[in-house]
């Protein structure tokens, strides 16, 4: 477990944090979304974002019904087709837990659930700390936590990393991932620096966004977390993981993460351990995609269910 | 004063509303001097996906709307009937043609609030109902226009799959696709939402297999096909039980609308 640190080596790890040349990396991550992937490897990579999707539902009408249904798309994405693989997890609220806890169980999909006050964070630590550990004992196997952007914003980033560090160990066992919510960060350079924040507090995974405010994901923003997660690697030998959450729906779009993914962080996060996508509607577009690629006709809505 | 410069026009497709190059950067020369797009199969996926999300909002304009619409495509068409005259090569045969075309468009307008009428029914039946049957729309209708007459063999192929409430993803004639691009042009300026009908142009053997095996294609009026085209669309057509329209001699009839729509059944309960 990671210990706080002194709040003089806070400041001097937030200071360390180099600057992000927007222009930069907003032209890098543009570029390599202009790549081709094609036939073969267009199949392996939409099947890779199968297996590394975290397929999600939040919302406030979410049912145990909803989440049955969801959780037999993510064992068996296409009921007609058995090679596709099942997703890495389920996203969920914690008082669903249970029930994919019981439709998941003997299977690959791990469940995830969000907690800490999502999607604002705006609450009290030791009520955090709670969720958190009920989540973990209902079953969770990843915890999706939101860090207090109030806090970090108005630069108490000592709280920021405290409250990851508490909730990290009401983790136990369970894997923790730090939502950033870049969309509410307001810079690249404040994207960075709360990456290598949560990262130091001791996070499995580092997210983009809950999904809920817009801009969420974005390639470039993407990008400027992964190679905060490079460069944390490089110096502390430690691999962290990334989940890109939040308006990513088409296959085409997934294919550009990955095609960002390997070319900053390489062949070693190209597995649903490092990485993952966290989505509703874009499995189906994947479906659909890869319905197109074996039958060789483009498909349509109407043959894929609707979770 | 010096002569003004010659403006040379670039003819484009028309997919979601917009006038667009091939996505493939293609072209290719029917007509001496002039580049027409050459679309690809994307440019079909991108129309039929435009087409898809126009078809609610089509489908649930009231059926003079409709009509209106098309009225004032005609209208629209009539006024540019000089620079038909001329694509379609000239002289008094290009005027009858675009007299057609014309006559097409105000002629299934005018279907378009009659329809239900004269299709709809009242079926006797044995219990306590009310039993109706009404036309409604199929959906994403693919329509492969004739080689000749250019302009007026589209007209009739877009206008009653338009005025049953259907989008279209129109092939224009492969060796005359300006009249269907300058069509697009009157469509444009007629008040049709973007996607509801989309104009593509380009190689037929190229696009036609990709359109008749598409999923999200309803029903293919494949009037400009050969026989052997025909005959492979109709098997392609079999994968999501498309219907395929091919008869019809350049007639009109309000058949051709009803072709291309659903009847739909219902049972009402008497006295509730």
């Amino acid at each position: 477990m990671a210990t706080a640190p002194s709040l003089l080596h806070l400041g001097s790890l937030m200071g360390g944090v180099r600057s992000v040349d927007q222009v930069a990396v907003e032209e890098r991550a543009a570029s390599l979304g202009k790549r081709s992937i094609k036939k073969g490897s267009k199949v392996w990579a939409l099947e890779l974002a199968i297996r590394m999707m975290d397929l999600t539902t939040l919302e406030g009408a979410d049912t145990p019904g909803k989440v049955a249904a969801l959780c037999g798309k993510a064992i068996r994405p296409d009921p007609t087709d058995h090679s596709v693989p099942s997703v890495a997890a389920v996203c969920l609220y914690p008082s669903l837990i249970a029930h994919a806890v019981q439709h998941l169980r003997g299977t690959s999909v791990k469940v995830a659930s969000v907690a800490t006050a999502f999607p604002s964070g705006q609450t009290f630590t030791t009520v955090k700390v709670t969720e958190t550990r009920e989540a973990v004992a209902a079953g969770a196997d990843e915890i999706d936590m939101v860090i207090d952007r109030g806090a970090f914003l108005s630069g108490g980033y000592q709280k920021v990393y405290d409250e990851i560090v508490r909730i990290k160990e009401a983790c136990g066992s369970a894997h923790l991932k730090v939502i950033l919510e870049t969309g509410e960060l307001g810079s690249y350079d404040n994207v960075r620096r709360a990456s290598v924040l949560a990262m130091a507090a001791g996070a499995d995974f580092i997210k983009t966004s809950t999904g809920k405010i817009q801009p969420a994901a974005t390639p470039a923003v993407t990008l400027v977390m992964m190679e905060a997660i490079r460069d944390f690697h490089r110096e502390t030998g430690r691999s962290v993981g990334l989940k890109a959450a939040g308006g990513i729906r088409t296959a085409k779009q997934a294919v550009q993460y990955l095609v960002v993914l390997y070319e900053t962080l390489g062949p070693d996060w190209m597995t649903p351990d490092r990485f993952r996508l966290g989505a509703s509607s874009l499995l189906n577009d994947v479906l659909m995609q890869l319905a197109k690629e074996k039958t060789g006709a483009y498909q349509s809505g109407d043959y894929f269910t609707i979770d | 004063m010096a002569p003004r410069l010659d403006v040379r026009k670039t003819y484009k497709l028309f997919v979601n509303g917009e006038f667009v190059r091939s996505e493939s950067g293609r072209a290719y020369r029917p007509v001496a001097g002039v580049n027409v797009p050459r679309a690809s199969r994307k440019d079909l996926r991108d129309a039929v996906r435009a087409a898809r999300t126009a078809f609610d909002g089509w489908a649930g304009r009231t059926a003079m709307n409709r009509g209106q619409v098309l009225y004032r495509a005609a209208e629209m068409l009539d006024g540019r009937r000089q620079q038909f005259i001329q694509e379609l090569g000239g002289g008094k045969p290009a005027g009858r043609e675009v007299d057609a075309a014309v006559e097409a468009l105000v002629w299934y307008a005018g279907w378009t609030d009659k329809l239900a009428q004269v299709a709809g029914t009242v079926n006797p039946v044995a219990g306590p109902y009310f039993n109706f049957t009404i036309p409604e729309p199929t959906g994403v209708v693919g329509v492969v226009a004739t080689e000749t007459p250019a302009l007026a063999g589209l007209v009739r192929g877009i206008a009653p799959a338009l005025a049953g409430g259907n989008v279209v993803v129109a092939l224009a004639s492969e060796s005359k696709p300006l009249p269907a691009l300058t069509l697009a042009e009157v469509l444009a300026t007629s008040d049709f939402p973007p996607g509801v009908v989309n104009v593509l142009t380009g190689q037929r053997k190229e696009l036609l297999p990709w359109l008749a095996a598409h999923m999200d294609v309803n029903a293919i009026d494949a009037a400009g096909c050969t026989a052997e085209e025909l005959a492979a669309v109709q098997e392609a057509a079999a994968g999501n039980v498309k219907r395929v329209v091919a008869h019809r001699n350049g007639e009109l009839s309000p058949s051709a609308v009803t072709d291309l729509m659903e009847m739909k059944t219902v049972w009402h309960p008497i006295g509730t």
